[in-house]
């Protein structure tokens, strides 16, 4: 069983793309942890632990991703979580996907991508349980 | 002792975290972590907290949570929520209303998805119970949607059973109707602060008065505001009068003893399933459905042959 922790941190109240993520990977099979809006990554990264979960998703539209997600990377590795699959959605600016890339994010899915290209993604860059 | 039984026991957050899904898992590797586990349980007072969607469920729990780390306990959450019958998916959301609580490091929290399985909910969620006993937890809250039948017989794992209610939501009443009162230690009165708490503060009390006259346990009715965490303190002190009243009355190990013959049911069920399942997937399997359509076979016997773990092909089987 695939566990998902689908993440909104920051300060940007729109999660309407989180939640039709979370429906996507769910009517997947998966099984999708949500958390609410205005997580902090000690949150996430603490939830990612405590549910043990394989994929953390991240969802920015707030523009606060290069200050975010590599402190989420960060401490999710620390807490020994070096497996877990990093994928950020949201609006992250075409110049900035390297960086998140360079930061541990496995893949940025921007808007207008197919769920169903995100959950291949999933079940194909999954290590082996 | 494994490694894994060995972080347990030291309460490392990983660990446990590992060791809740392997045991979720099941199968031999989560057999062989609980009888590592299960000498070292016994010590956590679990509360299992149900009621209809919408009562305040999560946020309540949230309360007791940080009321408990309050008094210096520590605390672990279950929250179940039910998969999808189709894809076996699930959204578990119980967490957008426990923020409060789970921030701290006394308070481990894990969501549970149904799975969909016939009575192996009840079966990984007492895995998940003994998994977080053994890591030394004080106070265990299980939270369901109290709809069913599965939620009934994983309120029988714990000891304390809170069933919440809300005024103004029309379906109080069903949800007594539905066995509820039965298993309910103690009763809250969530949104108390709504129209109509005294009313269904009333509707509970009078329920009470039909079933019983004088209950050892007369279940309390808390009223709460679980947002502004009124009556929660109050809701706690219940919760502590329960267990002393269950270990004073000799009910704990009467409990046990119930908690204990519902496992083992639960165990023989499932073995039950995975046999008939390996006879169904069987090749013989429309054979013999054939044999019993032409009455040259007993669907009875049939049965016997599949619980006893042969294949119910060819054994017995005359050719016409």
């Amino acid at each position: 069983m695939i566990r998902v922790l689908v993440a909104k941190p920051g300060l940007d109240g729109h999660d309407r793309g989180a939640k039709v993520i979370a429906r996507a990977l769910r009517d997947a099979g998966m099984e999708v942890i949500y958390t609410g809006l205005h997580q902090t990554p000690e949150q996430i990264a603490d939830a990612a632990l405590q549910e043990d979960v394989q994929v953390v998703a991240i969802s920015v539209l707030s523009g606060a991703h290069p200050t975010l997600v590599p402190r989420i990377v960060n401490l999710v590795r620390q807490n020994g979580q070096e497996d877990v699959l990093i994928l950020l959605g949201g609006i992250i600016p075409e110049q900035d996907v390297p960086a998140m890339l360079d930061a541990g994010v496995a893949a940025v899915f921007g808007p207008g991508t197919d769920t169903r290209d995100i959950i291949a993604y999933i079940t194909e860059h999954l290590p082996a349980a | 002792m494994s490694e894994l039984g060995g972080r347990v026991l030291r309460q490392e957050r990983a660990g446990v975290a590992r060791a809740l899904t392997v045991v979720e898992r099941g199968g031999s590797p989560g057999r062989e972590l609980l009888r590592e586990l299960f000498p070292h349980t016994g010590h956590a007072h679990v509360v299992g907290v149900t009621g209809a969607p919408g009562v305040g469920k999560s946020t309540l729990v949230d309360g007791i949570a940080l009321e408990a780390r309050r008094r210096g306990r520590t605390v672990g959450i279950i929250a179940v929520d039910p998969s999808s019958p189709f894809t076996g998916g699930a959204i578990l959301g119980d967490r957008i209303r426990m923020q409060d609580a789970v921030m701290d490091a006394g308070v481990f929290m894990r969501s549970l998805a149904s799975r969909g399985q016939t009575g192996g909910l009840s079966r990984s969620c007492a895995a998940s119970l003994e998994v977080l006993d053994a890591a030394g937890f004080d106070l265990i809250l299980v939270e369901t949607v109290g709809a069913g039948q599965s939620e009934i017989e994983i309120m029988a794992l714990g000891h304390t059973t809170v069933v919440v209610m809300a005024p103004g939501l029309g379906d109080d009443i069903q949800a007594i109707k539905a066995g509820i009162l039965e298993i309910a230690d103690v009763f809250v009165v969530n949104k108390a602060d709504r129209e109509g708490a005294d009313r269904t503060v009333r509707e509970i009390r009078s329920m009470l008065h039909l079933a019983a006259l004088a209950p050892p346990w007369p279940p309390p009715i808390i009223r709460t505001v679980a947002q502004t965490r009124q009556g929660v303190a109050d809701l706690l002190d219940s919760l502590d009068r329960h267990q002393i009243f269950l270990q004073e009355s000799g009910t704990l190990a009467g409990r046990r003893l119930h908690r204990t013959a519902h496992l083992l049911r639960q165990a023989v069920t499932d073995l039950a399933d995975r046999r008939l399942q390996a006879a169904m997937e069987g090749g013989d399997w429309e054979l013999v459905l054939r044999d019993i359509l032409a009455g040259r076979r007993d669907p009875e016997d049939v049965a016997g042959t599949i619980l006893s773990g042969e294949t119910p092909g060819s054994p017995g089987r005359k050719e016409p």
